[in-house]
C-alpha cells in the first residue's frame, strides 16, 4: 500500500471532471478519478492506497461522484490538513475514511505504509514514522461504525 | 439574547431555545432538492433505506444540469429520476429552470431550512432563511426523515459600506470579498452579510452575493430579511434578526465605493484582477447566465449594453435566462431580441454550458468570460481552456470587442 500525494485546493472537477459524472456506475466512476489531472492514478492504484493532501481536499461541487470514484478506485483513506466540509460530510455518509491532519508534510507520493483506521494513523514504512490525524467527533463517529449514513439511519437512525 | 441570524433559525428547527458554534444539532427541514445530476445517487441511496418519503410535498426536483438531455447516457440518468418522481407522485418537479432560482421565485420563505443536492443551495440565503447544499447520501437520508445532522458553523460577518459607481455590481463585489476570504477562507463557517450596500442591494443582488458563499468554502450565506424579501417572495415566513451583540468569529469591512470592476482569473475563484489589470485578454467565448447571474437585472443591462451594436466576429455570446419566469418577462421587454439582433444565442433556462455538458463546450485553448461563480480548470470543457468570471456588464462588453474590457466604457 502506497501514499499518493497531493497539494492544497484539490477540487472535484479534478477529481471527477463533470463531463463524466454522467454515471452512476461505481465501476466507471473508480476508472474516472484523476483522469486528467493525474491519468495514471487509476490506472496504477491498489486497493489500500491512500491519499495524503494539503489544505481543503474536495472543495466545489457536492457531487457525490467526486468520493465515490476515489472509494471505487480502491482507496482506503483520505489525510488531509483540511477538507472542504461537504465533501467531507460525503466521505463520511459514504464510509470513506477521511482525518484532518497536520502533519501531510512528512508524507511523500510513493512511500510504502500501513494505516489504522481506527485511530487516523499512517505507519510510514519508507520513513519510519508515525502521523497522527484527529480523531472524529464522537456524533461523527457513530455514523461512521454503522458504516455510513444509509446503514445509521437503517438501524435506529435520528430516533 | 446574543444569536445570529443562522444560530436562531437553526436553535428554532432543532427545537433548541439557543445553539452555539460547534453544537451537533439534529434540524427539521422545510424544503428538500435535488436535480438531474445529482438525483440518481439520490434515489439510490433512498431506496436502499427502505423508507417512505417523509413528505412528498417538500421536496423539490429539478432537470436543469443537462435539460433537454444531450446524450444517451443523460437521458438514462432523467429515465431513472423521471420513473422516481411518477412512482412517488412527487408534484414539485420543475424544468423550467435553475434549480436555485427557481427556489427562490417559488419556494424558500425567510427563516426556512432548505437542503439541496448541489453546492450552491447556499443562495436562498438572501431570503433570511438557512439553506446549504449537501451531497446525495445526505438528501437521501433527509428524504426519509425530514431530519438532517449540522454542526453549528461560526459566523463571518461581512460587513459592506457605501454604494458602488455606475459599471460596478453585486457580482464585483463578491468577486472582490472572494479575493479577500479566499476559496477556503470560510470553511465550515456561516457568511453573514449585513451593511449599507447590502440594505440598499436588490433581492437579485443579495442573491448573487450568497451564490458565491460556497466558493469561500462557506456553509451557508446569509442577508436578514426585509421589507423586499418579503415583497420578492409574496410569503411571509419566520423572521430571524440578529441580536445587536450577536457574537461572530471574524468581521470584515470591504468599502465599495472605489471599487472597479473585478474579474476572476483562470482557474481559482480568488484568483481576481481588476478590470484595469486585464483588459485587453481576447475571449472565444462570452456567457451570460447560471444560478449566479441569469436573473432580469442581469438581462436588462447586457441589452442596455448591447443595444445596437454587433458581437464580434470572433465571440460566440450564448445568454441563458435562469428560469422561464426571467425568459419570459425578458421576452416581453425586448431584451431577447435586442441580444439575438446583436448576434447573441438565447438557450432554454437550464444550467447552459457552466459545467461542460451542453450549450456551449469549451476546447483546448479557448478562453470564456462567463457570469458563474466558479472557474476550476476543465469546468466548461477541455482542461486546456481558461475561464474567466465577471459581471454581466462585463461580459457583454467583451463579447463586442472581442477582448476583456471595461464596460464603463459602455455604460
Ligand atoms: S448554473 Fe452552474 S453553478 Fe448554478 S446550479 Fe447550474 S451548474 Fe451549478
Amino acid at each position: 500500500m502506497r501514499v499518493w500525494k497531493f497539494g492544497d485546493n484539490i477540487n472535484t472537477d479534478l477529481i471527477t471532471p463533470g463531463r463524466y459524472n454522467i454515471t452512476i456506475d461505481e465501476k466507471r466512476l473508480g476508472q474516472i478519478a484523476f483522469i486528467e489531472f493525474r491519468p495514471e492514478f487509476s490506472l496504477n492504484i491498489e486497493k489500500g492506497d491512500i491519499i495524503v493532501a494539503g489544505k481543503n481536499f474536495g472543495c466545489g461541487s457536492s457531487r457525490e461522484h467526486a468520493p465515490i470514484s476515489l472509494k471505487a478506485a480502491g482507496v482506503q483513506a483520505v489525510f488531509a490538513e483540511s477538507f472542504a466540509r461537504i465533501f467531507y460530510r460525503n466521505c463520511i455518509n459514504i464510509g470513506l475514511h477521511v482525518f484532518i491532519c497536520n502533519n501531510t508534510h512528512k508524507v511523500d507520493d510513493g512511500d510504502k505504509i500501513q494505516v489504522d483506521l481506527i485511530n487516523g494513523i499512517i505507519l510510514d514504512e519508507t520513513k519510519n514514522i508515525e502521523i497522527q490525524g484527529d480523531p472524529l467527533p464522537t456524533f461523527i463517529q457513530k455514523i461512521v461504525s454503522s458504516g455510513g449514513l444509509i446503514d445509521f439511519l437503517r438501524g435506529d437512525g435520528y430516533v | 439574547m446574543n444569536q445570529n441570524i443562522t444560530e436562531k433559525i437553526l436553535a428554532y428547527a432543532s427545537h433548541n431555545k439557543e445553539v452555539h458554534p460547534g453544537d451537533y444539532i439534529i434540524a427539521d427541514v422545510d424544503w428538500v432538492m435535488f436535480h438531474d445530476s445529482t438525483g440518481p445517487l439520490v434515489i439510490k441511496g433512498f431506496e436502499s433505506i427502505g423508507k417512505k418519503i417523509f413528505n412528498k410535498n417538500k421536496l423539490v426536483t429539478f432537470f436543469d444540469h443537462f435539460y433537454p438531455a444531450p446524450n444517451i447516457d443523460a437521458a438514462k440518468l432523467h429515465k431513472i429520476s423521471r420513473d422516481f418522481i411518477q412512482r412517488e407522485e412527487i408534484i414539485h418537479h420543475h424544468t423550467d429552470g435553475v434549480c436555485h432560482q427557481i427556489l427562490a421565485e417559488k419556494y424558500v420563505s425567510p427563516g426556512d431550512i432548505v437542503v439541496g443536492a448541489d453546492s450552491h443551495t447556499c443562495t436562498q440565503g438572501a431570503l433570511g432563511a438557512f439553506t446549504t447544499g449537501l451531497g446525495s447520501t445526505d438528501i437521501a437520508g433527509i428524504l426519509a426523515t425530514g431530519k438532517c445532522w449540522f454542526k453549528v458553523p461560526n459566523t463571518i460577518k461581512i460587513n459592506v459600506l457605501g454604494e458602488t459607481k455606475k459599471g460596478v455590481f453585486a457580482k464585483d463585489v463578491i468577486l472582490k470579498i472572494a479575493s479577500k476570504i479566499g476559496s477556503e477562507g470560510a470553511d465550515y463557517s456561516s457568511i453573514e452579510f449585513v451593511g449599507e450596500y447590502i440594505k440598499n442591494a436588490t433581492v437579485s443582488d443579495r442573491l448573487t452575493l450568497c451564490n458565491m458563499a460556497v466558493e469561500m468554502g462557506a456553509k451557508n450565506g446569509i442577508i436578514e430579511p426585509d421589507e423586499k424579501t418579503l415583497k420578492f417572495t409574496g410569503r411571509e415566513g419566520k423572521i430571524f434578526k440578529s441580536d445587536q451583540n450577536a457574537s461572530y468569529e471574524k468581521n470584515i469591512e470591504l468599502e465599495v465605493s472605489e471599487l472597479s470592476p473585478q474579474i476572476s482569473c483562470p482557474h481559482s475563484v480568488d484568483n481576481v484582477k481588476t478590470i484595469e489589470e486585464v483588459e485587453g485578454i481576447p475571449i472565444n467565448q462570452a456567457f451570460i447566465g447560471t444560478c449566479t447571474n441569469g436573473r432580469l437585472t442581469d438581462l436588462e443591462i447586457t441589452a442596455k449594453i448591447l443595444k445596437g451594436k454587433k458581437v464580434n466576429k470572433n465571440v460566440r455570446l450564448i445568454v441563458i435566462p435562469a428560469s422561464i419566469t426571467v425568459y419570459l418577462e425578458a421576452f416581453n421587454q425586448g431584451i431577447l431580441q435586442t441580444i439575438l439582433s446583436a448576434g447573441g444565442i438565447v438557450s432554454y433556462p437550464s444550467c447552459g454550458p457552466c459545467i461542460g455538458r451542453h450549450n456551449g463546450v469549451l476546447d483546448e485553448g479557448e478562453v470564456c468570460l462567463s457570469t458563474q461563480n466558479r472557474n476550476f480548470a476543465g469546468r466548461m470543457g477541455s482542461p486546456k481552456s481558461e475561464i474567466y468570471l465577471g459581471s454581466p456588464a462585463s461580459v457583454a462588453a467583451a463579447s463586442i470587442v472581442g477582448k476583456i474590457t471595461d464596460p464603463r466604457k459602455f455604460i
